[in-house]
């Protein structure tokens, strides 16, 4: 994860004005919380779904409303697979790496998207417009291999069909710039 | 038993009730047709949102007045998208992988005309002369649906259908039995923790009943982690009140004030129905102040997790709703004294809970008719992998895994060769044919080397390397330990570490005896089940498929052709035809090119081993193979 972190800070780091709208956009997702450190998932989350990520600025800040040392809010983040610190792509590819999907080729389906898309797991396209991640397990066995893309679960998903996916977002992508 | 007279209970009660049937009754019994989708994950997987979209446009532009409506999971997940059409004098008939295109079919055929579409039907619902019912399935020779009643026949965001079948009728039973009653019941009943452990559920709340402390609290556990399982899934999506039912009765019997139910964050629609069904439950003051008028007064919340499969563990899971991270505590204190917030918690499995309401119901007789002597009742397994009729599925405790596997599972796809089946996730084993006469219940598996665990069942067939099985499970252990405990955090790693050569064949033979040592010890040193069991899947390898292991280690061989570093893909230039060039065009990283003969050929440095030519290969010529060691490739080709 090493690299991750040196690509993070190279590209990601936010601008003066967006860590204040990082810091507005957090305090307005505090409102309706109690300062309980019970509420520290539930308010992580939260901001979380406001911002698309969790930044430095935004874990500072919640800290300061529960009174809690940065570092605890830092070592849930970091616990939780959930939780991320670099901002999302535009479209999101979390492949299924549950016992089904891997038996009937879950590994090489994640092998054809890495290579597409060229970056690893736990990244982002630089123009950010794809992520990549992977997921334990959606529930959906039966529909070995799954990727889940833009958070509906695609059944049966193999290389080929990587391809047939990209191709789709691109079409869409030109369709709207033709428009 | 003493009944204290609670009348205002029951009133307030029937006429919630008679509404509901009422609204109920108007869907049937109007002399219209009727539509049901299922619009669980797995379906929505498979396009049941697409089919449900395309019903009801067809709906629309017929102008017909026939209700087109969401359902949960029926269990044949192998079917999705999976729609049932209940139509006046025709029984109510299922319909398997529909697609928007088909769906269209069954309106226009079926509603407008009286086509019943016998192509696509997987089965009726009742029996009758017109087309074979789900009764007629061997399947249904074992099935015994509890849990799972009312799954994928009831809307799960209606209260009023989850009210018309008989709904909340254990809760008003109960608010009118003693607590010390209701765990009479539930200890005769038998019923066990069906979230792996299997303790005693009666005990457990008895024991959580007496503690002192307040507030006390109820948690319901659905981070169902296990890769492999979904049947908590399935329930929540399906028939959420069943749940809730379950925990307001546990939350009453032992004096609780409030109740959680922690879902995986990976579950987005559980979150949402669960959430949908608690709105309603309150609504009609099935929870809140005063349930139902009696001095009980109760209130559940929804704390989606955030991803992290050791939260299953419950002190672990506790220590997740106080917003720390996730890393078991340990016990005793046992959480039934001492558990969330300091205070008495009691902790139970989606599933024990969704049992409550039969046992509370129709007394603890019929649940305990069931099962064998020492498990009680049914289970519910997700049966998936290698298996024809992939789904999840109810049978009573004690029936074999050669009955799940073959009788209701229909057996292997393909011809194939049954190997193994991995039971009980990351936790358990797998096991091999010879064991497959084995009933299965909570203790019976624990002989070679398994457990029950929570009912993941994942069948493996003679395609499935056991070694790279041994090596996933790992894996995911590793990656998911919370790093607590030293030999959990680093003995999971080496012995990462060490299938990870063999799998890749760079293994030695002392390599096994090593894996054994470090397994015993991380087994011994950790403090909860996920170090204690993690070894699992590694020692039943080692145990029952050994001569994998010494290929993989001697001769650099992956008998099943799965391992990426041990196979090449080989075209057979004898069976290559000339003017076929199905492969070159889909391999994925153009590795493949045609030669002076018009035979085609893999580029060995090239090929990244993603098996799409072997698929694109026309089954006339089927002239790509894998080949193991990698050596046995030509010379010339390399």
């Amino acid at each position: 994860m090493a690299n991750e972190e040196i690509r993070v800070n190279k590209t990601d780091s936010p601008t003066s004005e967006e860590v204040v709208t990082i810091r507005q956009k957090t305090k307005q997702a505090l409102r309706r919380f109690s300062r309980k450190k019970a509420n520290l998932i539930p308010i992580l989350q939260k901001v979380q779904n406001h911002l698309g990520y969790l930044p430095r600025e935004a874990m500072l800040e919640i800290a300061g409303f529960l009174g809690i040392p940065p570092v605890d809010v830092y070592s849930v983040v970091t616990f939780y697979n959930q939780f991320r610190r670099h901002p999302p792509g535009r479209h999101g590819i979390k492949v299924c790496l549950g016992t089904a999907c891997h038996m009937k080729g879950g590994y090489i389906t994640l092998d054809a998207w890495r290579r597409r898309l060229n970056i690893d797991v736990r990244q982002t396209t630089p123009d950010r417009e794809f992520e990549l991640d992977t997921v334990a397990c959606v529930g959906c066995c039966v529909m070995a291999p799954v990727t889940v893309v833009d958070d509906k679960p695609q059944g049966k998903v193999e290389p080929t069909r990587v391809d047939g996916i990209l191709l789709a977002f691109k079409l869409e992508k030109e369709g709207k710039k033709t428009q | 038993m003493k009944i204290a007279e609670r009348p205002a209970v029951v009133s307030a009660f029937q006429e919630v009730r008679n509404q509901a049937l009422e609204r109920w009754q108007a869907l049937w019994d109007s002399g219209r047709p009727a539509i049901l989708v299922g619009t669980a994950t797995c379906g929505r997987a498979a396009g049941a949102l697409e089919v449900l979209q395309a019903l009801r446009d067809e709906v629309k532009k017929h102008n017909l007045d026939c209700p087109v409506l969401e359902v949960g999971c029926l269990g044949h997940c192998y079917a999705e998208p999976l729609v049932i059409v209940r139509k006046p004098r025709y029984p109510a008939i299922a319909y398997g992988r529909i697609n928007p295109v088909t769906a269209g079919r069954l309106v226009r055929d079926f509603i407008l005309g009286d086509d019943p579409c016998l192509e696509f039907v997987l089965g009726a619902l009742e029996t009758n002369d017109l087309v074979p019912s789900f009764a007629d399935f061997p399947r249904a020779q074992y099935e015994k649906r509890v849990i799972l009643k009312d799954c994928g026949l009831i809307d799960p965001e209606q209260i009023d259908h989850y009210l018309a079948n008989g709904g909340y009728q254990a809760l008003v039973k109960a608010l009118q039995m003693k607590p010390e009653d209701i765990i009479e019941e539930v200890k005769r009943s038998g019923l066990r923790g069906m979230g792996g452990a299997g303790f005693t559920a009666g005990e457990k709340w008895d024991i959580c009943r007496q503690s002192p402390g307040r507030p006390k609290y109820v948690i319901c556990n659905g981070d169902e982690g296990d890769p492999g399982a979904f049947m908590d899934r399935a329930i929540l999506e399906s028939d959420p009140h069943s749940v809730l039912e379950g925990i307001i009765i546990a939350g009453y019997t032992i004096g609780a004030r409030y109740g959680y139910i922690y879902v995986r964050a990976e579950y987005p629609l559980a979150v949402k129905r669960a959430r949908i069904a608690l709105r309603q439950a309150r609504k009609l003051n099935l929870l809140g102040r005063n349930i139902l008028g009696s001095d009980f007064s109760f209130d559940i919340k929804l704390f989606p997790g955030s991803g992290a499969f050791v939260c299953g563990e419950e002190t672990a899971l506790i220590a997740s709703i106080e917003g720390e991270p996730g890393m078991p505590r340990h016990r005793p204190p046992y959480p039934a004294a001492s558990g969330l917030f300091g205070r008495p918690t009691l902790i139970n499995n989606v599933k024990t809970l969704a049992s409550v309401r039969h046992i509370i119901e129709n007394g603890a007789g019929p649940f305990a008719s069931a099962g064998t002597e020492k498990s009680k009742g049914t289970a519910v397994f997700a049966l998936a992998g290698k298996v024809v009729n992939t789904g999840l599925v109810e049978v009573p405790m004690g029936t074999t895994l050669r009955q799940v596997i073959f009788d209701v599972g229909s057996g292997i796809p393909k011809g194939k060769r049954f190997k193994a089946v991995q039971i009980g996730g990351p936790s358990g084993g797998c096991i091999p044919a010879s064991a497959l006469d084995l009933p299965i219940d909570f203790d019976s598996l624990s002989g070679v080397g398994a457990m029950m665990g929570s009912g993941g069942m994942v069948v493996l067939d003679e395609d499935d390397c056991m070694v790279e099985i041994a090596r996933y499970f790992l894996e995911f252990t590793q990656k998911e330990s919370c790093g607590k405990c030293t030999f959990c955090r680093l003995g999971t790693k080496q012995m990462l570490a060490i299938l990870d050569d063999i799998t890749k064949g760079q293994g030695k033979m002392a390599d096994i005896a090593l894996l054994n040592e470090i397994a015993r010890d991380v087994k011994a040193g950790s403090l909860c089940g996920l170090g204690k069991t993690a070894p699992n899947p590694v020692l039943t390898t080692l145990r029952y498929f050994r001569d994998e292991y010494e290929a993989h280690i001697k001769e650099g061989r992956c008998p099943s052709l799965m391992c990426p570093a041990l196979i090449a893909y080989y075209i057979l230039p004898e069976k290559c035809e000339r003017s076929c060039d199905a492969c070159v065009g889909t391999c994925t990283v153009e590795a493949i090119s045609t030669n002076k003969k018009r035979i085609k050929v893999i580029d060995q440095a090239k090929c990244v081993k993603c098996g799409t030519c072997l698929t694109a290969c026309p089954p006339q010529y089927s002239a790509v193979v894998k080949l193991s060691p990698p050596s046995l490739v030509p010379a010339s080709e390399k």
